[in-house]
């Protein structure tokens, strides 16, 4: 079973389209990753779908980095 | 010709008057075709009787647009039917006149629920598809009146007036994806919707057409092909007049 990191990448790679070395944990989506508005609001419906879940606009606006996706995510597990 | 093969579009109100001939045309340039409807089956199943007649795909798929939760299963319907969804025509409408002082609460909230918060959850319904697909075409019937404005449909009026504003927000919001969203404001169309009017008022609408006549169905779904298709591909946030010359 893939870890949580795993599958954020995943799904991060395949919307942003960057390199999987790329997604560090401090990396951040709009600065780092080159995520524009649009990105952002698509990535957070796509880690809905992943993992099942909904990701409130209030969480959504909190989760800046990669690190804070995959640790809000394994706190609602 | 213009062509739109492997192309798939949803019509919303796509069993009568201006949608049925919409919903004709795209599947005469190849496109598969969602005929939606919210009361009209019979109607419905018939325009898409008519279209597998002519060699064409279609499905017919009942959905209020004002629900979202309908319009959201017809999205999956679309989907698990042809596996994309690359043109949204927001044609649904309804009338409910009547001069404002005599207008009631429900008058103006029916008209805006499915004229102006149907597109806002259509458009909302369809935009992640297309998004993924970094393409789509959103065409929007509006009306010449929310131009011009019209003594007796305050509610109708406000509420194409705001396609239309929200037509320009939703270009804006999806240039960068590559997903157009233009609007056709049509003026006096013969459908059911206008066979309704007295002749006096019909007579008196006349007058106020430079071309002299009605319009057909035909013409605006002429316009609405063109706003679906590549010919129009570097055009999005307008509003085409297809009125005869009444706004100029
Ligand atoms: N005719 C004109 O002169 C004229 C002029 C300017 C703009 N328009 C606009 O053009 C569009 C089509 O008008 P039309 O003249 O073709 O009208 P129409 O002949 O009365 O047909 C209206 C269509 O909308 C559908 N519809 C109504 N409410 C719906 C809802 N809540 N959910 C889903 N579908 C719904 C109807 O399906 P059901 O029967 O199944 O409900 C029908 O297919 C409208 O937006 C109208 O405002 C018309």
């Amino acid at each position: 079973m893939a870890t949580v990191l795993e599958r954020v990448t995943k799904v991060i790679v395949d919307r942003l389209g960057v390199e999987e070395s790329e997604v560090k944990l401090e990396a951040s989506f709009t600065g780092d990753l080159g995520a524009d508005s649009l990105d952002v609001v698509e990535l957070v419906m796509e880690l809905e779908d992943e993992f099942d879940m909904e990701i409130s606009d209030e969480d959504a606006e909190n989760m800046s980095t990669v690190g804070d996706a995959v640790k809000y995510i394994e706190s609602k597990q | 010709m213009t062509n739109l093969t492997g192309k798939t579009a949803i019509i919303t109100g796509g069993s009568r008057g201006i949608g049925a001939e919409i919903a004709r045309r795209f599947s005469d340039a190849g496109a598969k075709v969602v005929v939606n409807y919210s009361g009209s089956q019979e109607k419905a199943e018939a325009v898409v009787a008519d279209i597998q007649a002519n060699g064409g795909e279609a499905i017919a798929v009942k959905a209020n647009v004002s629900d979202s939760e309908a319009v959201k299963a017809m999205v999956d319907e679309t989907m698990n039917a042809f596996g994309s969804i690359d043109i949204l025509v927001n044609n649904a409408g309804i009338t409910r006149d009547n001069l404002m002082m005599r207008m009631k609460d429900d008058e103006w909230d029916d008209v805006i629920n499915t004229n102006l918060k149907g597109v806002f959850i259509c458009t909302k319904a369809v935009t992640r598809q297309m998004m993924k697909q970094r393409a789509g075409r959103i065409i929007n019937i509006a009306s010449i009146v929310g131009v011009m404005g019209n003594a007796g449909q305050a509610n109708y009026v406000a509420a194409k007036a705001g396609v239309i504003g929200l037509t320009k927000t939703t270009a804006r919001e999806l240039a960068s994806r590559n997903i157009t969203a233009n609007a056709v404001a049509p003026g006096f169309i013969t459908t059911d919707m206008t066979d309704k009017l007295s002749e006096d008022i019909q007579k008196a609408m006349l007058t106020q057409i430079p071309l002299g006549r009605f319009g057909k169905p035909e013409e605006v779904a002429k316009a609405a092909l063109f706003l679906a298709s590549d010919d129009s591909s570097y055009m999005t946030g307008q509003t085409l007049h297809l009125d005869g010359g009444m706004v100029m």
